[in-house]
């Protein structure tokens, strides 16, 4: 009997379940891999010859050298991991969530302000706002 | 008052532990406008806090890809180690006391939980992440030490499926048994942390609940039993798929005085506000009676 993933019709949401972390496990990993100061430099002096050390699709390559999460995500990143590449970069974990929302971070950051984003309308893929 | 002969929990601290709060107090921005009110809310815990200092903190969290990479996945893991360091999460440790912990406590409750059926996970080394020292930081303020030895519970959130509510808050009555059954009377706070309606991922990231939020508060204090049976879908939907980290808070209520049949808990502290970073802030203490 397939496993119940009743998750699957939340919009904008790829729940981290075993298949995505299976997926994603040589990307999770070298994304840990950056807790190292010395991989960070290394990665830094030359991104695709440290990813290619990985066992990784290219498809998750692609979405690290495009800084694309949202890609990084649908093949199996878990965000707690991903958010070390934003940490090597420099950036605010704000400006890593606004990048997947397709907002700049300041408006991003004037959402949050105003209280969030609103659950109404964000319960179901497809349902009117 | 009847004096103990072994150890009890005189109470059960809850409060998100936003890493950006934890940077914003070792920056020194505590004072800016946008943090201010989050801190204020802190203000009569840390109060609280000195006045009822216990010998021990249990406290629940969660590792964010710190100590635990994909390589091991405890759903429930318990620090025995007499310290744990902050661990670096990437732009350096936090500059936080190191954790002290109280391994003859932390191995009895190893023993006593695996024996009623919990599998946990005996951790000799580990980092500690924001996780941990967060909650430390809004209760204890910035001192050269922690007030008392601390010892880790930490609860996989991070990869689906996290323990079901129902299955914390029994292991919360199985903690209190097993505390109950240590022959030192030590006066021990358990504290679970996280939360609250939170999503950091994906086109959804930026997801607040307020109204979840403050339900889940109102049955957290009344009615955790009802609380306890909302199913996982429920967080992922209503609280953003972050906001799962509120079942940690579950297995601090049930190891309360009145869920084994005591009287039921004063509130001493209720606090809530929208955002700190990119999550709603909750925080409750409950006493018991």
């Amino acid at each position: 009997m397939a496993l119940d993933k009743p998750y699957q019709d939340v919009p904008g949401t790829i729940i981290f379940d075993a298949e995505q972390s299976r997926l994603g496990y040589h990307l999770n990993q070298f994304c840990m891999s950056l807790m190292k100061k010395e991989n960070r430099e290394r990665f830094k002096a030359d991104e695709r010859a440290y990813l290619d050390e990985w066992p990784m699709t290219e498809e998750q390559k692609q979405g690290v050298l495009t800084r694309d999460l949202n890609r990084c995500l649908a093949a199996g990143g878990n965000i707690y991991f991903l958010a070390k590449i934003g940490a090597t970069d420099g950036r605010s974990f704000q400006y890593m969530a606004a990048s997947m929302t397709g907002m700049s971070q300041d408006e991003y950051a004037a959402m949050m302000l105003a209280g969030g984003r609103s659950i109404v309308g964000n319960r179901y893929t497809g349902e009117k706002q | 008052m009847m004096v103990k002969k072994h150890a009890h929990i005189s109470a059960s601290v809850y409060t998100s532990h936003v890493p950006a709060i934890g940077a914003a107090l070792d920056l020194g921005k505590s004072g800016e406008p946008y943090w201010q009110p989050v801190f204020k809310g802190y203000e009569q815990s840390k109060q609280w806090m000195k006045n009822n200092k216990p010998d021990v903190i249990l406290l629940v969290y969660n590792d964010h890809a710190t100590a635990f990479s994909l390589e091991l996945i405890p759903t429930f893991a318990i620090g025995c180690a007499a310290q744990f360091e902050p661990a670096d999460e990437g732009w350096g440790p936090r500059p936080v006391p190191v954790v002290k912990g109280h391994p003859e406590l932390a191995s009895h409750i190893a023993q006593s939980v695996i024996q009623q059926d919990f599998d946990l996970t005996i951790v000799n080394k580990m980092d500690v992440d924001h996780g941990l020292t967060v909650p430390l930081s809004l209760m204890c303020g910035q001192p050269d030490a922690w007030l008392c030895p601390v010892i880790p519970f930490a609860v996989n959130v991070v990869q689906y499926p996290a323990p079901s509510g129902r299955r914390c808050f029994e292991l919360g009555k199985a903690i209190r048994r097993a505390i109950e059954s240590f022959d030192t009377p030590l006066n021990v706070q358990i504290w679970g942390t996280g939360g609250m309606s939170h999503q950091l991922q994906g086109a959804r990231a930026g997801l607040i609940n307020s109204e979840f939020d403050n339900a889940f508060l109102d049955r957290l204090i009344s009615d955790p039993e009802s609380q306890a049976a909302v199913p996982h879908i429920d967080y992922v939907r209503e609280a953003g798929s972050e906001g799962i980290e509120l079942v940690m808070w579950l297995i601090a209520r049930g190891a309360m005085d009145d869920v084994a049949g005591g009287a039921a808990p004063r509130v001493m502290q209720r606090f809530y506000h929208v955002p700190a970073s990119n999550t709603a802030v909750g925080h409750l203490i409950l006493e018991n009676q």
